[in-house]
C-alpha cells in the first residue's frame, strides 16, 4: 500500500500537517466550519466557495478562513 | 417623519442610527442594544475564525443578516492594499457590497489616511462596490471622495471612541451644504447630545459604538440615542429660529397691568 505523504500547512497562522493533496472541502468540513459565514484565501487569493471540493493542497500552502465578528 | 427615510446606495432605511457591534461585553448584549437602539445598520469587522475553539459563539447567530444590514468595515487597515482585500474576503463571505472605508493612519489618534483612503474608494467602486467612506472633516478631501465615487461621506466627529463630540462644527455644515450625498458622522461621539447636534446640522446620520456600548448601562444609552437621532432630525426639520443678538418677549406687550 502507498504511503501517505504528509505536508506542512498554514491555516490562520498556525502550521498544520495534513495528508498531502487533502482538498480544501475537508479542511473545512473537519473544523465544522458552516461555509455560508465565511470566506477563505488560497496564498491569498480568494476561492470560490463552490469549488472547494476540486483544489488539493499543496506544501506550505497558506489559508486563511474569515468570518464576521463585532467591530465598530 | 413616517416618510423621512435614510437612503444608502438606493436603499431604504427608518433608523438614522448606524450601530457598532464591537466593545460589547458579549455578544447577547450586543444584539439587545442594537434592537434597543433601533438601528438597522450594523458594522462589522472581518477576522480570522478561531479554528482552535470552536464553540465561541457566531456575530451571525445573535444578529440575523436577513433582519440587519451588516455594513462589514476595514476597522484596523493601515493601508489600501489591506483594506481591499478586507472588504474582498466580505464581499465573498455573503455577497456584501454596501461596504465601510476606514483606511487607519495613525495608531494613537486613529485618524484616517486619506490618500490611501482616496485610492480605495476609486479601486472598490470600480469593482461594484458600495462604499461609504470615513474621513476627516476636511470639505474639501469629501468633494474627492465624492467624485471617486463614494456612496455615502462619514467624516469623524473627533478621534475614534474618544467621546469628545463633534469638534468642528462648520466644516460639518460646509460639507453638508456641498454634497446631496448621505453625511454621516462617524467616529467621536461620546453621548446623546452630540448625536442631536450632528443631526440638528443636516445629518443624515450617525454611527455610534463606543459611546453605547461601553456606556455604565448600554442598553439604556442605546435607546437615548435612538431618541437622540429622531429629536435631532425632526428640530432640523422643523426649521430653526434666527439667531439673534436682541431679547424678543414671548408675551404680548399690550394689556400690561
Amino acid at each position: 500500500m502507498k504511503k501517505i505523504k504528509k505536508i506542512k500547512i498554514k491555516l490562520n497562522g498556525k502550521v498544520k500537517t495534513v495528508n498531502e493533496n487533502l482538498k480544501i472541502i475537508h479542511v473545512i468540513k473537519n473544523l465544522k466550519i458552516p461555509i455560508k459565514k465565511v470566506a477563505i484565501e488560497l496564498n491569498h487569493v480568494i476561492l470560490d466557495k463552490k469549488k472547494l471540493s476540486s483544489i488539493n493542497l499543496k506544501k506550505n500552502d497558506k489559508i486563511e478562513i474569515v468570518h464576521f465578528i463585532g467591530g465598530g | 417623519m413616517g416618510k423621512d427615510k435614510l437612503i444608502v446606495a438606493n436603499k431604504k432605511f427608518n433608523s438614522r442610527l448606524i450601530v457598532g457591534t464591537g466593545k460589547y461585553k458579549s455578544m447577547s448584549e450586543c444584539a439587545k442594544a442594537i434592537e434597543l437602539s433601533g438601528a438597522e445598520i450594523v458594522t462589522v469587522a472581518v477576522r480570522r475564525v478561531n479554528i482552535s475553539n470552536r464553540k465561541k459563539p457566531l456575530l451571525m447567530d445573535f444578529i440575523d443578516p436577513k433582519k440587519i444590514t451588516y455594513l462589514p468595515n476595514t476597522a484596523g487597515c493601515f493601508n489600501s492594499t489591506e483594506a481591499l482585500r478586507t472588504l474582498r474576503l466580505a464581499r465573498e463571505i455573503g455577497g456584501w457590497k454596501l461596504v465601510k472605508l476606514e483606511v487607519l493612519g495613525d495608531k494613537k489618534n486613529l485618524f484616517p489616511e486619506m490618500i490611501e483612503t482616496l485610492k480605495s474608494t476609486e479601486i472598490l467602486t470600480k469593482e461594484g462596490f458600495k462604499v461609504m467612506v470615513y474621513c476627516n472633516d476636511d470639505p474639501l478631501m469629501a468633494k474627492r471622495l465624492e467624485s471617486a465615487g463614494a456612496c455615502a461621506i462619514m467624516p469623524l466627529a473627533a478621534p475614534i471612541g474618544s467621546g469628545l463630540g463633534i469638534q468642528n462644527k462648520i466644516n460639518i455644515k460646509i460639507i453638508r451644504n456641498q454634497t446631496k450625498l448621505p453625511l454621516i458622522i462617524d467616529a467621536g461621539l461620546g453621548q446623546a447630545s452630540d448625536a442631536t447636534i450632528a443631526m440638528e446640522l443636516g445629518c443624515d446620520g450617525v454611527l455610534v459604538n463606543t459611546a453605547i456600548a461601553k456606556a455604565k448601562k448600554p442598553f439604556d444609552m442605546a435607546v437615548a440615542f435612538k431618541k437622540a437621532v429622531e429629536s435631532g432630525r425632526l428640530s432640523f426639520l422643523s426649521g430653526r429660529i434666527e439667531k439673534t443678538l436682541q431679547g424678543s418677549p414671548s408675551s404680548p406687550k399690550k394689556g400690561i397691568i
